[in-house]
């Protein structure tokens, strides 16, 4: 039968029990970017209504992390640095609290969104796209703090502090850490709909993963370990980092590959496992 | 011309019973196993899901379609399911089977304000709100004015919405979502917050939506509401659909007043009761019931209750409750005036009370008889609900050269009286 509703061909959306693990609708996504940004801009002034210093507030807590490191590591355990040593650990932490930051944010999308996701229907993604978002804006602030101090050396010239050619690669390497972040964030988003303690072992593992990450002693601390470190996809990453402002260290653009292939996988997984939970997430939630 | 812009197909929906723990942990596990290891076939059949044991089935194969230009409203109990079929419908949840097929876009309204954030403006929160609703910044630009007229909040508008009133919250809520552009507008008991004034605003603005063409799917447990504003219904019962049809047969079913009268009912076995006494009939007394079919409103009628007593000594008493067709109490009649029922304690036995009802008291409608019976003291009563069923008409006879017909529940004849006090 030609007119029979199964045949009518001029269906906007078809809603059946289960879709497949490949059925990503991106154009969906696309046109709903206005939320994206509107989502953003939530977030950044939900935040600041009625504070006096607004976004400024992000500095305090990489300035003291900074003096703390300075004290501990650097004074007391007098653990050696590559350049002075407050650059090296503010290169770090700006680096690392976007990514742990964009972490935690994105874990809980489904749980502290769930009163919104449980009334209307519009692509999940568009949240933890919008969290990647705002926390490049605090990204950008740290980054300007830790730029003050880079030119306090650059102009004073001491410590061998000096910018390089593989400085260019910044916005690769913001890129690596936006599309990792995120590819982690939504694996964990997506199981704790079920069993939340994912999100609780999240916050242990992130702590037992920055000292992987060269953000308070390079690599070359570890000694013969030193292959654990690198096995850590953030590592070339900031190695990279800290060559290209600082001049410190060496680049290791093969390693770079491996965080790209890295993150890329990470988000394919994220990204299919978000979308196969979206559907039906509200039921167990 | 009218073309199904939705079709809902054998759509079923199964719930987990019970927490999430480490119990549904291994469980889960289990089926993994079973299904990457190919042991056992999966609960997974190529349809989607079959309900196991330890799940609760909150809808079942349901089948429907709407066409273009249809105001459905959708009656049920609670726990019929409505909330459920309407998550389905606006994407937050999947059907565990069947399929659902739309033409258009979709919005869905199962609450007003979803997504509005306290420290916003009431500007900001428009936008917002109207982007999570699925408009685009230009569309919701362009309608800016119109959303703040509705609200009736244009002096506020630049002030966060935690300092509103919540009327003025829920009002601005209401017009990002009553200027929504969709085909087709999926709404939820929106109209049960507001007060009178407001709810009636809303009313109006879905009756517009509807008169310019578009489908709008409507869950109230408002009757009145409903049957203004629908066209057909749907009528779902413990997860599954009973009937579909115009909106006055659906609620007539719904709300237990079919066409046909019941006038009389008596019960050989199960008779109601709390074990002190129990209801043996109940009977409309009217001497032209089997000739007209109905009661003549300006007749006098009666209804006549039978009833066993079973507990020597025992008081009782009823109160006779008449329901119009929306369900409706038109009044309830204490039996207390009953100087046999109202002395204490009565022998066992087998008695028949009668209730006469006045002439020129009914409006020309069906209604509905309920009885409630309680003994010595409230705690034991017992309610005979919808017993029976009853149709008035009118002879005209009140009516003289006047051609219409009367408003209201009842039609009483007054007393009308005119004096001439000056020339």
């Amino acid at each position: 039968m030609e007119d029979s509703p199964r045949a009518n061909a001029d269906w906007t959306q078809i809603i059946k029990s289960k879709r497949s693990w490949f059925q990503v609708n991106l154009n969906d996504l696309w046109s709903y970017r206005d939320l994206v940004f509107l989502f953003v801009k939530r977030d950044f002034v939900s935040q600041y209504k009625q504070t006096l210093l607004g976004p400024f507030w992000h500095i305090v807590q990489p300035i003291a992390t900074t003096f703390l490191f300075t004290v501990v590591f650097g004074i007391i355990a007098k653990i050696p640095t590559e350049g002075p040593s407050g650059l090296f650990y503010l290169s770090g932490l700006v680096l690392w609290n976007f990514f742990s930051g964009n972490i935690l944010t994105t874990a809980s999308t489904f749980v502290t969104n769930a009163s919104i996701f449980g009334k209307v229907y519009f692509p999940r993604l568009v949240v933890p796209i919008a969290t990647i978002i705002s926390g490049s804006i605090r990204l950008a602030i740290q980054f300007g703090l830790f730029l003050l101090f880079l030119s306090y050396y650059l102009i004073r010239g001491t410590g061998g502090v000096h910018l390089t050619i593989y400085a260019a690669f910044l916005p690769l390497l913001i890129l690596i850490l936006s599309l990792l972040s995120l590819g982690f964030g939504l694996l964990v988003s997506s199981v704790t709909t079920k069993y939340r303690d994912l999100s609780i072992l999240l916050g242990v593992g992130l702590q037992l993963m920055m000292y992987l990450t060269p953000v308070i002693y390079p690599v070359a601390i570890w000694k013969n370990f030193g292959w654990i470190m690198k096995m850590n996809p953030l590592t070339p990453v900031i190695e990279m980092f800290r060559y290209g402002m600082m001049g410190v260290g060496a680049p290791h653009p093969e390693g770079l590959l491996y965080s790209i292939v890295f993150s890329i996988v990470v988000l394919v997984a994220g990204v299919l496992l978000f979308n196969r939970v979206e559907q039906n997430f509200i039921d167990t939630i | 011309m009218s073309s199904p812009v939705i079709q809902v197909e054998g759509v079923g929906k199964y719930y987990r019973l019970g927490v999430i723990n480490s119990g549904t942990f291994k469980e889960d596990m289990r089926l993994f196993w079973q299904r990457i290891s190919g042991r056992e076939k999966s609960d997974w059949t190529e349809n989607g899901m079959e309900p196991r044991s330890g799940t609760v089935c909150a809808l079942d194969n349901i089948s429907f379609e709407v066409n273009q230009g249809d105001v459905l409203g959708i009656v049920g109990r609670n726990g019929a399911g409505k909330s459920t079929l309407l998550k389905i419908l606006s994407k937050v949840t999947s059907p565990s089977k069947g399929e659902i097929r739309i033409k258009g876009r979709i919005a869905s309204l199962l609450e007003v304000g979803t997504g509005f954030h306290p420290e916003l403006t009431g500007r900001e929160n428009i936008f917002l709100n109207g982007a999570i609703l699925g408009m685009n910044k230009k569309e919701i630009r362009s309608k800016l004015d119109q959303i703040v007229d509705f609200s009736g909040v244009h002096k506020y508008i630049d002030t966060p919405v935690k300092r509103y009133s919540s009327g003025m919250y829920i009002r601005l809520a209401f017009a990002v979502a009553a200027n929504l552009e969709s085909e087709i507008l999926v709404v939820d008991e929106v109209l049960a917050v507001g007060d009178a004034e407001f709810q009636e605003k809303c009313l109006n603005k879905m009756k517009d939506v509807s008169g310019q063409g578009r489908t709008v799917l409507f869950v109230s447990h408002n009757i009145q509401a409903v049957r203004n504003l629908c066209t057909r219904a749907i009528y779902l019962e413990h997860g599954e659909l009973r009937k579909t049809g115009k909106v006055d047969e659906i609620l007539a079913d719904y709300l237990g007043l079919r066409k046909d009268h019941v006038p009389q009912k008596v019960w050989d076995s199960n008779w109601p009761s709390n074990g002190q006494f129990r209801i043996i009939s109940l009977e409309i007394v009217y001497d032209k019931l089997k000739e007209l079919g109905q009661i003549n409103l300006s007749e006098e009628f009666a209804v006549d209750i039978t009833f066993e007593n079973l507990s020597p000594g025992s008081r009782l008493g009823f109160s006779l409750v008449i329901s119009d067709q929306d369900g409706v109490c038109v009044f309830g009649s204490l039996s207390n005036t009953d100087s046999f029922l109202s002395r204490a304690k009565i022998e066992t036995g087998i008695y028949k009370s009668r209730v006469h009802i006045p002439d020129n008291f009914f409006n020309d409608k069906m209604y509905s008889v309920s009885l409630i019976c309680f003994s010595s003291n409230w705690t034991d009563s017992f309610v005979v609900e919808n017993a029976l069923r009853f149709k008035m008409f009118d002879d005209g006879v009140l009516k003289a050269d006047y051609n219409g017909g009367y408003g209201g529940v009842v039609r009483p004849k007054l007393l009308w009286e005119t004096q001439k006090m000056k020339s």
